[in-house]
């Protein structure tokens, strides 16, 4: 249990500290690898909580995928961050005042916060229990069965989704080369190879 | 290990939109740009055929696990729904040859969107909810930008994405508190957990923050503010569409969201929905008046349009409900019949989008100045139209649920509101005419008429259509 809170503290001071580095750094790129630090410390602490599933997701979708095309994004564009910044002063006092109300209304929640006793009924019993099944069984039971709506559902948001970008920046452009493989492999002698005399002393 | 396979004759038209969808997109792939008229059609055909399977078969039932509810509420309004968005793509088609955007994605977007709808008005679990709202919001966000090369279309694609972006945070951090103080996602067992346990401020906090979520979504004040700008950006085939079918979906949704789960709690949403339709009916009926753009006017009269049916709701009674049913009903074909017009206002140098435009309409083009007329009377609310029916209903219901003072600031704005349409009528009538407009295409003239003969005629068969609204009504409570 020592080395369990022990690797706990590291896991969330170092995500907590990358977080604040990430929006603290002045060169974008550096934010940007912050982030991917905060989120292998937040993986850590999946993994104490005994989602490993989660935790590999976490790594593979948003390290692997999500923010290697930040980083392309950030290194592409040239975005001038300090530009940005400029008047960025003059928003402090609307900004503070959002802040401020935020958090008396969090405050206010907060102290308010009753948990349902059907919560604690179903933190108790995970289903089912993690020494019976691994995350991914676990979660493979359900979401082909009683979830199989929403999962469906959720797939069409995501086609709609690349649809989407797809009517919107997709462009046929004119004259562009493009390989055209079946061309390629229909070739044969006659069409590929032109056969000309050539008389002595002049070119083609 | 053997699961039985869920009941799937509730969600049948829900199968066919979205297998008809995923077909027309493979049409449109395979085909090319040469395919969007067939693509056009089809989708028009699935849409149709979907409202034909909702009105022959009963189908009724919760499936998936309670996710999924069909009722005669959510009948009703799937009917409508369907009924607007085929009308919209109908409408589309003259508009997409002359301003050359013909796309095929453009219908499966709008069947797809359609799907979205569908969903949210059967949703009987937040999840449910969330994902078929999003669905149909994905859809209407890359509609709205359809056309871009247009710098305005463009614009309004961004903003409504950026916005609505906000609101679905907003929605989500709603259901999430929602959650955690009840332990629950579907709305029966929400409403279960309400009456056993009460209500606590966090719950309360979690009410606000879904109405408001919800609230973007049907453009009510103080989460307008996209609105006009959306309205008047995006292609005016797309305004149409954005003006009617969503607006239905999301007043259903947020109907039986408030019905459903949070019966328990009635005194606490009642306020909110009080406020947000006192403030849309006044904001919608004031700042419609300086508009000049009639894209900007329409928003501004959607706006307040839907402070009129949430007025049926804050009642919370089942003469309320049938109130916003029957509001939908006549909010919808007055909308659809005006942007026909709308849509016909085009010369030989492109579209024109100001009221000053319609000058002298009834020397030029009689049918269809005394058409709109009808149209902007019953948007007034004057009798013996389709809007002055809707609005008894509402107001009806308002007084009979003691909610008088709401009541009186609804008819006072409707007399501010009459106003702006009587104007559109005057400038119709009593200007000198301007130029003529080109033709109007064929499928312009049927919703026109048809919409024109709704609402002229409503009188005469008032009776079924209210009765099919208060057995709609009566399968929430």
């Amino acid at each position: 249990m020592v080395l369990q809170a022990v690797f706990f503290y590291i896991f969330a001071g170092i995500c907590v500290a990358s977080a604040v580095m990430v929006i603290a750094s002045r060169n974008p790129v550096h934010s940007v690898l912050f982030l991917i630090l905060a989120f292998f410390n937040a993986a850590g602490l999946f993994i104490l909580l005994g989602a490993e599933f989660l935790a590999m997701l976490l790594v593979v979708v948003y390290v692997g995928a999500v923010m290697v095309l930040f980083l392309f994004v950030v290194m592409m564009l040239d975005v001038d961050f300090v530009e940005l910044r400029q008047g960025f002063l003059q928003y402090l006092p609307v900004g503070a005042l959002v802040g401020i109300i935020l958090l008396v209304e969090l405050l206010l929640g907060l102290g308010a916060w009753v948990i349902g006793p059907e919560v604690t009924a179903q933190v108790a019993t995970p289903t089912p229990a993690l020494s019976e099944a691994s995350n991914i069984q676990a979660l493979g039971e359900v979401i082909y069965t009683r979830y199989v709506y929403f999962f469906q559902v959720a797939g069409l948001v995501l086609l709609v989704a690349m649809v989407g970008a797809i009517v919107l920046t997709l462009r046929h452009k004119e004259g562009v080369r493009r390989q055209d493989v079946s061309a390629q492999v229909a070739r044969n002698k006659a069409t590929a190879i032109e056969v000309r005399k050539v008389e002595t002393g002049k070119g083609i | 290990m053997v699961t039985e396979l869920p009941d799937l004759m509730p969600v049948l038209p829900e199968l066919l939109l979205a297998v008809g969808a995923l077909f027309l997109l493979m049409v449109g792939v395979f085909g090319g740009e040469r395919s969007t008229p067939v693509v056009t059609g089809m989708s028009v055909a699935v849409l149709t055929v979907a409202a034909v399977m909702l009105i022959a078969s009963p189908g009724e039932g919760v499936t998936f696990g309670g996710a999924f509810l069909q009722d005669g509420f959510s009948r009703y309004l799937k009917i409508l729904t369907l009924i607007g968005s085929g009308l919209a793509i109908a409408m589309s088609v003259a508009y997409a040859r002359n301003e050359h955007f013909e796309r095929f994605e453009y219908p499966v977007l709008i069947v797809l969107a359609t799907l979205g709808m569908l969903l949210m008005l059967s949703a009987n679990d937040m999840i449910a909810l969330y994902l078929g709202l999003e669905l149909q919001s994905l859809a209407l966000y890359v509609v709205a930008s359809i056309n871009r090369d247009s710098v305005r279309s463009t614009e309004a694609g961004l903003k409504y994405f950026v916005l609505g972006a906000l609101s679905s945070g907003m929605l989500l951090y709603g259901m999430s508190l929602v959650y955690g103080f009840t332990g629950q996602t579907g709305f029966g067992p929400i409403a279960a957990a309400l009456s056993a346990e009460g209500t606590s401020l966090g719950l309360t906090f979690g009410l606000v923050f879904i109405l408001a979520g919800i609230a973007f979504k049907i453009s009510a004040v103080p989460f307008h503010m996209w609105t006009p700008d959306v309205y008047e950006g995006a292609p005016t085939p797309v305004t149409a569409f954005f003006a009617a079918a969503p607006k239905i979906a999301a007043m259903g949704m947020l109907t039986r969201i408030v019905i459903d789960a949070f019966q328990p709690v009635g005194s606490d949403w009642q306020q909110i929905v009080v406020f947000v339709a006192i403030a849309s009916m006044a904001l919608g009926a004031f700042a419609a008046i300086g508009q000049r753009n009639i894209k900007r006017l329409m928003a501004y009269s959607s706006i307040s349009h839907m402070g009129y049916a949430l007025v049926g709701l804050a009642a919370g009674s089942e003469t309320g409900v049938e109130g916003v049913v029957v509001y939908l009903t006549a909010y919808m074909a007055m909308t659809l019949g005006a942007f026909a017009c709308i849509l016909a206002m085009r010369r030989k140098e492109g579209m024109v989008e100001e009221i000053d435009e319609l000058a002298g309409l009834s020397r030029n083009n009689l049918p269809m100045a005394v058409l709109l007329a009808i149209i902007l009377f019953s948007l007034a609310g004057i009798p013996p139209f389709v809007g002055f029916f809707a609005k008894f209903y509402v107001f009806r219901a308002a007084v009979e649920a003691g909610l008088y003072p709401l009541a009186v600031i609804g008819v006072l704005t409707s007399v501010v509101g009459a106003y702006y349409y009587l104007r559109i009528v005057k400038v119709m009538f009593f200007d000198d005419p301007a130029q003529k407009f080109l033709p109007m295409p064929g499928e312009l003239k049927v919703v026109l008429g048809l919409s024109g003969a709704f609402v002229l005629f409503f009188s005469v068969f008032a009776g079924p259509v209210v009765a099919l609204a208060s057995e709609a009504a009566k399968t929430l409570f």
